[in-house]
């Protein structure tokens, strides 16, 4: 499921493909209308509450980019800051380096399971199978992560990962998967949100207290104290942060923060975006190890995976600036409604449209920058103003120029915009299109809507209706009640 | 060549467009935010902050401080209480229905787990996001006691109450472990109904003491 570069899940049936299966699931799509439209109403609220919204995330913008501008200045300080305060770096160029690391970590102590914190990381780099083929079980611990595991499935959304799923289902999974892994379901669980986290809370306390082995993601690292933080809801990272004797942590190295000062802008803007609050439940922060609490052997991994070919393309670099808050999926109209596995990556919506081709390289993802109306809400809703839009158009332009120079044929589309061009530019011809459209619309309209067309458009009309074009073009409706009325004004 | 040496190389080399004669903080920042959100009682503003998470704000005065501690802890009827050390002597109730656990030498999860609620200090509160702060200092003790018992009853003193998180932020030492905590333990994963307590303790009871 990983392919050369190491970012799982591509090359799995491409966007337009997996949107249509996902247009046709009625359930998905209210699920997902629901969510996005409350996640939506809750972060305008909140972030309304600041008058300097807009000067927060400007500041979160700039202060990514002083980051990213210097990056390996801000890591080497970072690591010196870490390895002071008791903790050990590690570098990961790749994927597969990095699960070597961890893997070998975990296995150093002895132990053969880990409890994991909720973390879009060690996804991208697929490290629970890795694990799994060393003997190594991961428990995840978020209650959606555990819903997604347990169900052998895969996450929906960065935030919610199990939002596809719906309570009686969810029921199902626990059920029938608990027992399998731990702690089985209590007898008679209903489908009530209340009882079904009760039992998530039962099922993972004895995992938690029996951990000595814990892996984690990082929201940020500040560079100049070394100080490590994580933000959650459900105190499960606080468990995995807290409790084990070693604590392993995978950050990409995009992650890090010139200075603990500049937390003061990112938690601010992280909580109202993501989750529409003022402050999430539980933030954790830690540098290196504390005698007496918490792990006392503490590991960061800083993982490159793609990270540094993102950086070297000046237009799409910002992408890396950011903080996987989810906003821009819940504003997108094409997530809203084809849901996170269309994208086919660990990373989803607008973001993911950005990001996994610059990660993976334009040619193994070339549908995904084209899985964009090109709205700009995602521009509008991103706390650190990564303009995703003219990424989108950026790498677009790089896909056409992948496939050209492949000396592919031309598209389907490049001989449509050659017909296009033709025509917009003639008169004569346009107006001899335009009366010719109405009749030929209608022999494949249905109720007032043109759908799937054959041949070279199918590729076109599959996942588009058009209206029906009016049986008058604008032009021959002036000349009809203006004509040769122009003077008497 | 070690990949760390890979990692930084492919860094540097990505970053062809950066002048070298830029330094790492020539980069602007717009520092021109405001520093604080907090509403003028910035005291009032953390206690709805707060319960605004349904947790549940008491205000008291430093004359009956130890009274409120004693009713909070009596109507949850508590069997077993960890009281970390350095938390004031003068705040904590004698008798009551509870046996008082120290954690001196520590306690094991499995007791932690066992006990049925910690009473603890805060280092700050924050006023514009109803956060308390926790930074392992005197009275609050090692991260675990206030993440295995499923009560938590904290008492911050009204000095100790920040407007905002840029405030809090310069008021914290960045190397002591800090642990943030907004309300009770909460999921909204199941299709986004909100449920309180999942992992870490399902109740959070809030004591702000000052004023007359």
């Amino acid at each position: 499921m990983t392919d050369s570069n190491n970012v799982v899940w591509l090359g799995a049936p491409s966007f337009p493909d997996a949107a249509r299966e996902a247009l046709a699931d009625t359930q998905l799509r209210t699920n997902l209308r629901k969510a996005t439209g409350t996640i939506r109403d809750k972060r305008l609220a909140v972030t309304a509450e600041l008058d300097d919204w807009e000067q927060l995330r400007t500041a979160g913008k700039a202060l990514k980019r002083r980051t990213l501008r210097h990056l390996d200045h801000h890591l080497v300080r970072l690591e010196e800051a870490v390895t002071k305060a008791g903790g050990q770096v590690h570098w990961a160029a790749d994927a597969a380096e990095a699960n070597r690391i961890v893997t070998a970590l975990v296995k150093a102590t002895g132990q053969t399971e880990v409890v994991k914190v909720k973390s879009m990381v060690t996804q991208e780099i697929a490290l629970n199978e890795a694990l799994a083929e060393e003997g190594v079980s991961a428990y995840e611990t978020d209650l959606a992560e555990l819903i997604v595991q347990l169900g052998d499935d895969r996450p929906s959304h960065i935030l919610v990962p199990a939002i596809h799923r719906n309570r009686a289902e969810i029921r199902d999974i626990f059920r029938r998967e608990m027992g399998k892994w731990g702690r089985p379901a209590p007898e008679g669980l209903t489908d009530r949100p209340r009882d079904l986290a009760e039992a998530a809370r039962l099922h993972l306390r004895e995992k938690f207290l029996r951990a000595k082995v814990a892996v984690s993601g990082a929201n940020f690292a500040a560079a100049d104290t070394g100080t490590v933080g994580v933000v959650e809801s459900e105190g499960n990272g606080r468990m995995c942060l807290t409790l084990p004797e070693t604590l392993i942590t995978v950050m990409g190295i995009e992650k890090v923060l010139p200075s603990f000062e500049d937390l003061e802008v990112f938690l601010q803007l992280l909580p109202r975006s993501s989750t529409g609050e003022r402050m999430n439940p539980y933030t954790s922060m830690w540098t290196g190890t504390t005698e007496g609490d918490g792990p006392q052997d503490f590991h960061l991994v800083l993982l490159d995976n793609g990270r540094t070919a993102t950086l070297k393309d000046t237009v799409g670099r910002q992408a890396l600036a950011c903080i996987r808050c989810s906003a821009c999926l819940n504003v997108c109209p094409v997530y809203e409604r084809t849901g996170g596995h269309a994208y086919g990556s660990v990373y989803p919506g607008p973001i993911g449209a950005v990001l996994t081709p610059q990660l993976v390289g334009v040619e193994h993802a070339e549908s995904l920058p084209f899985a964009s109306t090109l709205c700009g809400a995602c521009y509008d809703a991103c706390p650190v103003k990564i303009n995703i839009p003219e990424v989108l158009v950026h790498l677009r332009a790089e896909v056409v120029e992948a496939k050209r120079a492949k000396g592919r044929v031309p598209t389907p589309e490049a001989l449509v915009m050659k017909a296009a061009a033709s025509v917009l530019s003639s008169p004569v011809k346009l107006s001899a299109v335009q009366r010719l459209a109405h009749p030929a619309a209608r022999l494949v309209s249905r109720r007032g809507t043109i759908g799937n067309l054959p041949g070279p458009l199918g590729r076109w009309t599959r996942t588009r209706d058009t209206a029906v074009p009016p049986k008058e073009s604008l032009r021959a409706w002036w000349r009809r009640t203006r004509g040769g009325r122009e003077g008497s004004k | 060549m070690t990949t760390r040496d890979t990692v930084l190389g492919r860094i540097r080399a990505a970053l062809a467009d950066v002048p070298a004669s830029e330094g790492p903080d020539d980069v602007p920042v717009p520092r021109d935010y405001r520093r604080s959100h907090a509403e003028p009682d910035a005291v009032a503003q953390f206690a709805a902050r707060v319960a605004d998470y349904r947790a549940t704000v008491t205000r008291t005065t430093d004359a009956d401080a130890r009274v409120t501690v004693a009713a909070r802890l009596a109507a949850r009827g508590l069997r077993t209480l960890v009281v970390p050390d350095g938390f004031p002597a003068g705040l904590l109730p004698e008798g009551g229905g509870w046996t008082v656990l120290r954690d001196e030498p520590p306690l094991s999860v499995a007791e932690l787990d066992a006990a049925e609620g910690v009473l603890t200090t805060a280092a700050l509160g924050i006023a514009v996001t109803g956060t308390i702060v926790l930074d392992a200092g005197p009275g609050q003790g090692r991260r675990a006691l206030t993440l295995l018992p499923d009560y938590h009853l904290c008492v911050v003193r009204e000095d100790q109450i920040a407007g905002d998180v840029p405030e809090a932020l310069g008021r914290v030492d960045a190397r002591a472990p800090l642990t943030w905590i907004s309300g009770p333990s909460a999921t909204s994963d199941i299709e986004l109904d909100r449920v309180e307590g999942v992992h870490g303790p399902r109740t959070l009871d809030v004591i702000v003491v000052g004023g007359e």
